[in-house]
């Protein structure tokens, strides 16, 4: 009995044993995978597959673009989750089921569909482009699609903790003497804030590894609007599985670092907050 | 009590389980399966019922074929992960290749194994423009003329956007004599493309839909068809003075027709498309049959054009694509200097 840990909670062996071994395989293996075919590759020959100019400005593309959408889709999700949650409005419940679209569509129609909109004969590009805006077949366009499927993300995460906040903390706040602009940026968001950054993440990981959709109104050309995945895509059509695994792997590297980054500034934030509470 | 039903369960499970692989096994037997490219699925959706009655009226025997698409490289790439192709059709032989080249699923010498090297029909690489060719655009040597925007398929990801970027350096060797002003000439044509899609329907939907650019560049069979699908008061087909002979070869899966038993009637399947009968069908897809006879019954349709292969004049695939496809190639080099 010395020395060993007992846990109020039973079955602790049981359950880490079965999350390891589904994680295993689920997500372990296959990725493993990845970086073991990248390995027959020699060191030369990996630098210049990752290094390539062509290469390396789909990184700034995929990843740019996929942080900055994260980032509006944090902003325009927030608003869209605090009409949701604290006003009441005929066909709420309607607006509410409109937010998961998103995620129900298959990405090409997405794709398709804003291509079709934003092209310079499409609903919304016959007005921009005479403006000098240009939207489908550019880099624009790739943020545009990348903000249409990360929005779901965003309102799903912020709107159950939204749903839970007391009312009693803000009325105490305003009881206090705070104005409704500081009772918001000192109570409200600080409390928000760990699911804002769940949902930034969750937005911004879908965003890097979507394909289907980018590729119709992106345009694709090189060193333009190539994403990252496309980069993959092409060198598999080429029969070069270890160049794509090559690429895919510091694909997984960059998002891994950044995703962590993500969870450790929201276990700060989580902590911080509790402070002040 | 319970584990009564538990077993009882678990030996149903096991017996539907062997019911379905008995008959998955039988009905593998008589069954074909034709892995093909993108555009032949409307071409093998007529093919195989008329294959199928042909069959039967002289063996007796009912077989069934099921068809599978999607691009032509990845169709490959499915064959090669263990996809139970009988046959495979593609659009250009690298495809094929590859699947003698990764574990030897297709005898070396498929070529030969059927006429015209294994290829019963072709298409060539035509000019689609818009109606009364306000640009008048005549041949190759107009889409390189500044502030053209000319659309065509990603030659990385598409074969129709190989055949094209062949096809102008093809034309600019013959005309200029000189790889190096052949890539100038390709690099001038490729850095008027606004767009490159993924495969040549996407293409097709940018300049006829989204109204993108001046010139689509695609298969004969893809422009013939939209103009029937369109309309012939929107668009019209261009053909250059010189083009690449885009043959569509087939071969038979070695490894997968011997442990089903199905070689006989692969083979039957695939010389079917060589027959008079078969050759008709392909003609009415707008592809050029190799039978003259044929060929001459529907010549209406197939302006003569002069063409060149990638065999004769480029000296085969696996050059062609070593110098200009592979990363670091011809194309990738013209095309990342824009």
């Amino acid at each position: 009995m010395v020395g060993v840990q007992r846990r109020i909670l039973p079955g602790f062996g049981l359950s880490l044993g079965f999350t390891l071994a589904y994680l295993s395989l689920i997500v372990l293996i296959p990725l493993s995978a990845v970086f073991l075919k990248t390995a027959t590759m020699s060191a030369g020959a990996l630098w210049e597959a990752i290094s390539a100019p062509r290469v390396v400005a789909t990184y700034r593309l995929s990843f740019g673009a996929s942080l900055l959408a994260a980032a509006v889709n944090v902003v325009f999700g927030l608003m869209l989750a605090w009409s949701l949650v604290r006003y009441s409005f005929p066909g709420r419940k309607l607006v509410d089921a409109l937010i998961d679209l998103p995620f129900a569509l298959p990405t090409a129609v997405a794709g398709i569909s804003l291509t079709a909109l934003y092209a310079k004969n499409g609903w919304l590009g016959q007005y921009l482009e005479p403006l000098g805006i240009k939207i489908a077949f550019t880099p624009t366009g790739v943020l545009v699609a990348l903000i249409f499927i990360g929005l779901p993300f965003v309102v799903r995460t912020v709107q159950p903790v939204l749903e839970d906040l007391e009312a009693e903390v803000e009325e105490a706040a305003a009881s206090l003497g705070a104005s409704r602009w500081q009772t918001v940026i000192r109570v409200v968001l600080p409390a928000l804030l760990p699911a804002l950054l769940t949902g930034f993440a969750l937005a911004f990981a879908r965003a890097v590894g979507e394909y289907g959709s980018v590729i119709f109104i992106a345009g694709n050309l090189p060193m333009v609007s190539e994403i990252t995945p496309l980069i993959i895509i092409t060198k598999l059509e080429q029969y070069d599985y270890a160049g794509a695994t090559a690429v895919a792997s510091v694909m997984l590297v960059f998002s891994f670092v950044l995703l962590l980054l993500i969870n450790l500034l929201q276990e700060w934030t989580r902590r911080s907050a509790r402070k002040v509470s | 009590m319970k584990t009564r039903i538990e077993r009882v369960a678990v030996l149903l499970a096991f017996g539907l389980a062997s019911c379905v692989s008995l008959a998955a096994g039988a009905l593998a037997q008589s069954s074909l399966l034709n892995v093909s490219y993108d555009v032949s699925r409307e071409l093998y959706k007529d093919v195989n019922p008329a294959f199928v009655q042909w069959w039967r009226e002289r063996t007796g025997e009912t077989v069934t074929v099921n068809q599978s698409h999607g691009g032509s490289s990845r169709q490959a790439l499915s064959v090669i992960g263990g996809l139970e192709a009988d046959v495979v059709t593609m659009n250009q032989a690298p495809d094929i290749d590859i699947l003698h080249e990764r574990g030897g699923l297709v005898d070396k010498d498929w070529r030969q194994a059927f006429p015209h090297g294994a290829s019963p029909y072709s298409t060539t690489s035509v000019l689609l423009v818009r109606k009364g060719n306000p640009k008048a655009i005549k041949d190759w040597s107009d889409l390189v003329r500044p502030g053209l925007g000319v659309i065509v398929p990603n030659p990385k990801t598409s074969g129709n956007g190989r055949y094209t970027y062949l096809a102008a350096w093809g034309y600019a060797l013959t005309r200029d004599g000189t790889p190096e002003r052949a890539r100038e000439f390709v690099k001038a044509l490729f850095a008027n493309v606004p767009v490159l899609d993924g495969g040549g329907r996407g293409a097709s939907t940018t300049f006829t839909q989204r109204d993108v650019g001046d010139v689509l560049v695609t298969f004969e069979n893809e422009a013939i068809a939209l103009i029937a699908e369109l309309g012939a008061d929107k668009f019209e087909v261009v053909y250059p003075s010189l083009s690449i002979d885009a043959s569509a070869p087939v071969a038979i899966v070695s490894s997968v027709v011997d442990k089903k038993g199905t070689r006989k009637q692969a083979t039957a399947y695939l010389e079917f498309l060589f027959s008079p009968q078969g050759q008709t069908i392909i003609a009415k897809h707008h592809f050029r049959p190799r039978d003259p006879m044929v060929l001459a019954a529907h010549s209406s349709r197939f302006p003569a054009i002069k063409t060149f292969t990638v065999e004769d004049q480029l000296g085969g695939w696996a050059k062609v694509q070593a110098e200009h496809f592979a990363d670091g190639g011809i194309y990738d080099q013209i095309i990342v200097r824009r």
